[in-house]
């Protein structure tokens, strides 16, 4: 057989007879599982099984990942014949099958991170030999983009690691270690070196000259047992159960990876992959997995390399950060920033309470230790990044500001004041309100165009998100320097405009309020709650009132001077009440809408029957769902008409990451596409009818609903 | 056309556990010596049987290939005797006996022994598999639940506390020790060996003085399985109104699992005038109700509620009732939706106390009432239970 060498691979053969299959995916920044390259990759496997001077062939990759996983590009198409992309599939599955039963060894070096399709190819192999390399990372995240392995990884998984692991590495998207992925049995050896490793895989293929695949030898006994045991029945059961409890039924590819092991582990190979192909093309096609490739995947990607940023300004370079304020914020900044290598002053009003600051940064980082995920030298070196002070001039030479004192103007006038006084005129002025304009804030800025708002969200060091607002006055400049700031600290930058709440806060508000507003009308407490998370929020809407505090909700709507809307109005008597006649302010003080047991589990307050009567009939529970979750919605879409945002696709971003809005619908915008724009807006309509002006639904909304168009085609 | 219950058998009940007293009989041989008690005790003609239906869940192993026929055909009534297996879950024992009044009342058949056996002990629930349960295209978007679950929501839903559950739990106890003692289990037959010897003569899961005080100790049953499996919260998504799951029900107030068989003989009236026998009751109408899976076990009073209409009849009209204690919160839900006081319920006890051979029980109780009417000398009965997958069953029979 001759040396092969192509855009997506090559091919040689050494002169024992050893084959070398080297996956080199050229015009590809990573290899990745395409249709044209696993069609080319069957051809040269059948060419070498065919060859008879070829015992046995390695397949490894030229580059340092070895597979990254499918195309997602390709799986975000429409398909429009189903039965041809099944049969594609199958078609795929026979070539592999061909290779796994050719009778010569193929052995799969897995020299770099082995995901998704990547992986699924070395189980076409029939020897498994990874680097022991903590960088290298096998496993099936396909769960994560609303998908499951359809390329036989689904099928064959639990022949090699029990129904029970099988359905734990497939079902929470593992990326194990070569360690565990050999203790789990994903593979079969790992090597310390490219020699060993090259060297265990050629005497592999010398030793085992007509390998029989575990799925295919009727001796091999399935960890753990089959279906139809006692261990079988139990663990599909449960996983049902864990299924329903954690998707509430809103990711249907979580109920197929238990579908297709159901179905198919009962069955010969090669009827089971058909089993497999028929559910994979369902999950292509449906509308979870689209918005979770699209929003999910390439948008948060996308975002996180700063796409946001003005194009046309060099980038900002940030070396020495100064953090105002050294609470929970500030000191989550500090830690961020430290852990991306910038020099930060961290300043409060005492050193004490500065220092105070910084060790939230130990115990993170102790904390980090304790699990294996740091190193007492790195802990050290990122402290020594944080300089703690109370004093005002320590932040002279700093790149950006980020100030996060209590939410008062006067405070922050004074803030910003004292600190452009040493802050070179060319650097930025970052201020992390969460409520307060920034226009309003600029206003006690020499320099309003540096001036630009950078939301963080609580707890700092593990929510992804950042809001950068711009201000009227805002340049280009602090656009960018607060996107290149985002981007360097591995966080993920929307811009928006400024607006009372900005985008997030404002948004998010209206879950809260349409919870209370549930709340008065009779639903049930539990039920409310319940059913808020049944539909994809992360919790109810009186729970995370708690959390946020129900004095502030309060403070927030005293100490904003702007006209109110009655929907506001109503919300606000119904806290204001709760706050001032019943003492229930919130987690903080153990007695919110739930009451704080020490050491115990919350529990929804006794009390809250007695001032909401509750009416089981009250709204239904169709009604309810809708309510909760197109108020934000529809919220999102008047920031998106407003201005405030600057595209749907920011929207959805910032409503998954920034408040955890239902991921499975694409975001808070791609939401409208989800159930359909007509239905959408007939709901607003009806709910206007019934209860009140907050429904009104904006006209350049129902225009784009009578062009037929999608919520991405605004402004297009 | 009229459908008359001549007779109705059943055996002891033993222990489903290793330690059981019936584990070395197979359930063929407990069908079996109800068939050859029914024989013995009437000098029947076998000739005159045409069927055997059994009621019988889990279907494998002992149970498999048509343990109804097994029976027929261990009985000695001869070939001509057939045999039929069904599964209705719990319902199945009474759900036989309903299917060979239709065949009796359409004219198909004449004289049929219906009835149903399970031994728990030797075939153990569940074994039988199913894709119901473990199918997730099934179980996940009807948010299914093992039945303990389902008792524990109903509990939850309706506020039946731990106190109370365990307080009718003794009562069951307490009633069966008394009819026991008294001797009112007429119709029971002990299961002998093969050298006539006897291995139970008495129902085996009976525990004389059971209190609500000695029950208070027992751990709940299926709050780990809720949490660990995540069902409490596929349970309460489906019923969002209930706060909690509150797991109640624990081995002592849910019924026993236990070994047994049961039949009843089923006939028109020119076979009991062929067999020289007078009818005892006449099956008067019987009824399903399906509703949701998840709560599963709220049937008995809707399918009591349609046998009622069906029969012309309102619940005052029944003397005595059977509602089968799978769980306590089944036949309290019971009595609260229909309005009746425990005085006319599982008098003599129920499978708390007896135990619950899940495919024989529906043809016990009808068989533990009619004795009770006759002795009481009252007229007529109703015998309901709550069945797997959101099923109810009832039936009324009345005396000839």
């Amino acid at each position: 057989m001759e040396t092969i060498q192509n855009k997506l691979l090559s091919f040689s053969v050494d002169s024992d007879g050893i084959g070398t299959l080297v996956i080199n995916q050229t015009e590809e920044s990573t290899n990745l599982f395409s249709e044209a390259f696993i069609i080319q990759y069957i051809e040269v496997a059948q060419q070498a099984i065919a060859d008879e001077n070829v015992k046995g062939v390695i397949v490894t990759s030229g580059k340092p990942i070895f597979m990254a996983g499918a195309d997602l590009r390709a799986l975000l198409e429409d398909i429009t014949d189903k039965k041809a992309f099944t049969d594609s599939v199958i078609n795929l599955h026979t070539g592999l099958r061909s290779i796994e039963t050719g009778g010569k060894p193929f052995v799969a070096a897995i020299n770099g991170t082995a995901l998704g399709g990547g992986l699924e190819l070395c189980l076409a192999c029939h020897h498994r030999i990874a680097l022991n390399s903590t960088k290298i990372k096998i496993g099936f995240p396909e769960i994560k983009v609303g998908l499951f392995p359809g390329g036989g990884g689904t099928v064959k998984a639990p022949y090699l690691l029990g129904i029970q692991t099988a359905l734990m590495y497939l079902l929470q998207g593992i990326e194990a270690r070569p360690q565990k992925a050999l203790k789990d049995g994903l593979i079969d050896a790992v090597a310390e070196t490219e020699e060993e490793m090259l060297a265990a895989a050629k005497a592999f293929i010398l030793a085992t000259p007509n390998p029989v695949q575990p799925w295919d030898n009727k001796r091999h006994k399935i960890p753990g047992g089959g279906i139809w045991t006692p261990n079988g029945i139990q663990t599909l059961a449960g996983a049902s159960g864990n299924v329903g409890k954690l998707t509430h039924g809103n990711y249907p590819s979580a109920q197929k990876i238990v579908k297709v092991i159901h179905d198919g582990l009962q069955i010969p190979i090669d009827r089971a992959l058909e089993v497999e192909a028929r559910n994979f093309t369902h999950a292509v096609c449906s509308k979870e997995a689209k918005n979770m490739i699209r929003t999910g995947f390439f948008a948060i990607q996308d975002a996180a390399k700063g796409k946001a940023r003005p194009k046309d300004q060099p980038k900002y370079e940030i070396n020495k950060l100064g953090v105002l304020g050294a609470g929970m914020m500030g000191a989550g900044i500090a830690y961020v920033s430290a852990k991306a290598g910038m020099d930060v002053v961290l300043k409060d009003v005492s050193l004490e309470g500065a220092e105070k600051g910084k060790s939230y940064s130990t115990a993170l980082l102790d904390k980090a230790i304790a699990k294996k995920r740091s190193t007492p030298e790195k802990k050290e070196a990122l402290l020594a990044k944080i300089t703690p002070t109370d004093n005002p001039n320590a932040v002279e030479g700093s790149d950006l500001i980020i100030e996060a004192v209590f939410e008062n103007v006067d405070l922050k006038d004074r803030v910003t004041k004292e600190t452009e006084a040493v802050l070179a005129e060319d650097k930025i002025y970052g201020s992390n309100t969460s409520t307060i304009p920034i226009s309003l804030l600029a206003k006690s800025s020499k320099r309003p165009e540096n001036f630009i708002g950078i939301h963080f969200f609580s707890p700092v060091d593990k929510m992804p998100l950042v809001e950068i607002i711009v201000g009227e006055k805002t340049e280009d400049k602090a656009i960018a320097a607060a996107v290149d700031y985002t981007v360097a600290i591995k966080k993920v930058p929307i811009v928006v405009n400024d607006s009372r709440g900005f985008f997030t806060s404002r948004c998010f508000g209206t879950f809260v309020s349409e919870g209370m507003f549930l709340l008065e009308e009779g639903v049930p407490a539990p039920m409310l709650e319940r059913i808020a998370t049944k539909i994809g929020m992360p919790v109810g809407p009186l729970a995370v009132h708690d959390e946020v505090s129900l004095t502030l909700s309060v403070h927030i709507f005293e100490s904003d001077p702007a006209e109110k809307q009655e929907s506001e109005k109503r919300t606000y008597a119904i806290v204001k009440n709760l706050v001032e006649n019943h003492n229930r302010t919130g987690k903080r003080d153990g007695a919110g809408f739930y009451d704080y047991p020490k050491g115990g589990q919350k529990k929804l307050w006794p009390g809250l029957k007695e001032i909401f009567t509750p009416n089981l009939e009250a709204v239904s529970e169709e009604t309810i769902t809708k309510r909760l979750l197109s108020r934000q919605v529809l919220e999102s879409y008047r920031c998106l008409d407003e201005g405030v945002l600057r595209s749907s696709t920011d929207g959805d971003i910032g409503s998954i990451l920034g408040w955890g809005f239902p991921i499975f619908t694409g975001g808070a915008l791609s939401y409208i596409d989800y159930v359909g724009m007509d239905d959408f807006i007939a709901d607003c309509d009806a709910f206007k009818t019934a209860y009140g002006a907050h429904w009104e639904v904006p006209q350049s909304l129902r225009a784009l609903a009578a062009a037929g168009k999608s919520i991405h085609d605004f402004g297009k | 056309m009229e459908a008359y219950i001549y007779d109705a058998i059943r055996t002891v009940r033993g222990k489903g556990n290793k330690k059981g007293a019936l584990i070395g009989i197979t359930p063929a041989e407990l069908a079996r010596q109800t068939l050859a008690e029914l024989q013995h005790k009437h000098q029947l003609d076998t000739s005159l049987v045409n069927d055997v239906i059994l009621g019988c869940v889990a279907q494998v192993m002992d149970q498999g290939a048509n343990v109804a026929k097994s029976a027929a055909q261990a009985s000695g009534y001869g070939d001509h005797l057939c045999g039929v297996t069904l599964n209705r879950f719990c319902g199945s024992g009474l759900e036989s006996m309903n299917q060979a009044a239709a065949y009796i009342k359409s004219g198909f058949r004449d004289l049929i022994v219906a009835g149903g056996v399970e031994s728990m002990s030797r075939v153990q629930m569940g074994s039988d598999g199913g894709g119901m349960f473990i199918d997730p295209s099934m179980a996940i978007p009807g948010n299914l639940v093992p039945q303990g679950i389902s008792a524990d929501l109903i509990a939850s839903k309706y506020g039946y506390t731990r106190e109370a559950t365990d307080a009718f739990a003794a009562e069951s106890q307490r009633r069966a020790s008394e009819a026991e003692a008294k001797g009112l289990f007429k119709s029971r037959i002990a299961i002998k060996d093969q050298n006539g010897v006897d291995i139970l003569t008495t129902d085996e899961n009976i525990r004389p003085g059971t209190t609500a005080a000695s029950l208070a100790s027992l751990q709940p049953a299926f709050q780990m399985m809720g949490a660990m499996a995540g069902f409490d919260d596929v349970a309460l998504d489906k019923y969002p109104e209930v706060e909690t799951l509150h797991h109640v029900h624990h081995a002592g107030n849910s019924s026993a699992i236990v070994d047994g068989a049961a039949i009843s003989l089923i006939g028109n009236k020119e076979a009991g005038e062929k067999m020289g026998l007078k009818p005892r009751f006449k099956m008067t109408t019987a009824a399903i109700s399906g509703s949701d899976p998840t709560i599963m076990l709220t049937g008995p009073a809707p399918s009591s509620r349609k046998a009622l209409k069906q029969a012309g009849m309102n619940i005052g009209d029944i003397d005595l009732i059977e509602v089968n204690e799978a769980f306590s919160a089944i036949p309290m839900l019971f009595m609260e939706e229909m309005g009746i006081s425990h005085d006319i319920v599982n008098v003599n006890g129920g499978a708390i106390a007896m135990g619950h051979p899940l495919g024989a029980t529906g043809c016990m109780l009808t068989g533990t009432l009619m004795d009770e009417l006759e002795r009481r000398d009252l007229n007529t009965g109703l015998v309901t239970l709550c069945i797997a997958g959101g099923m109810g069953i009832a039936t009324i029979i009345e005396r000839v």
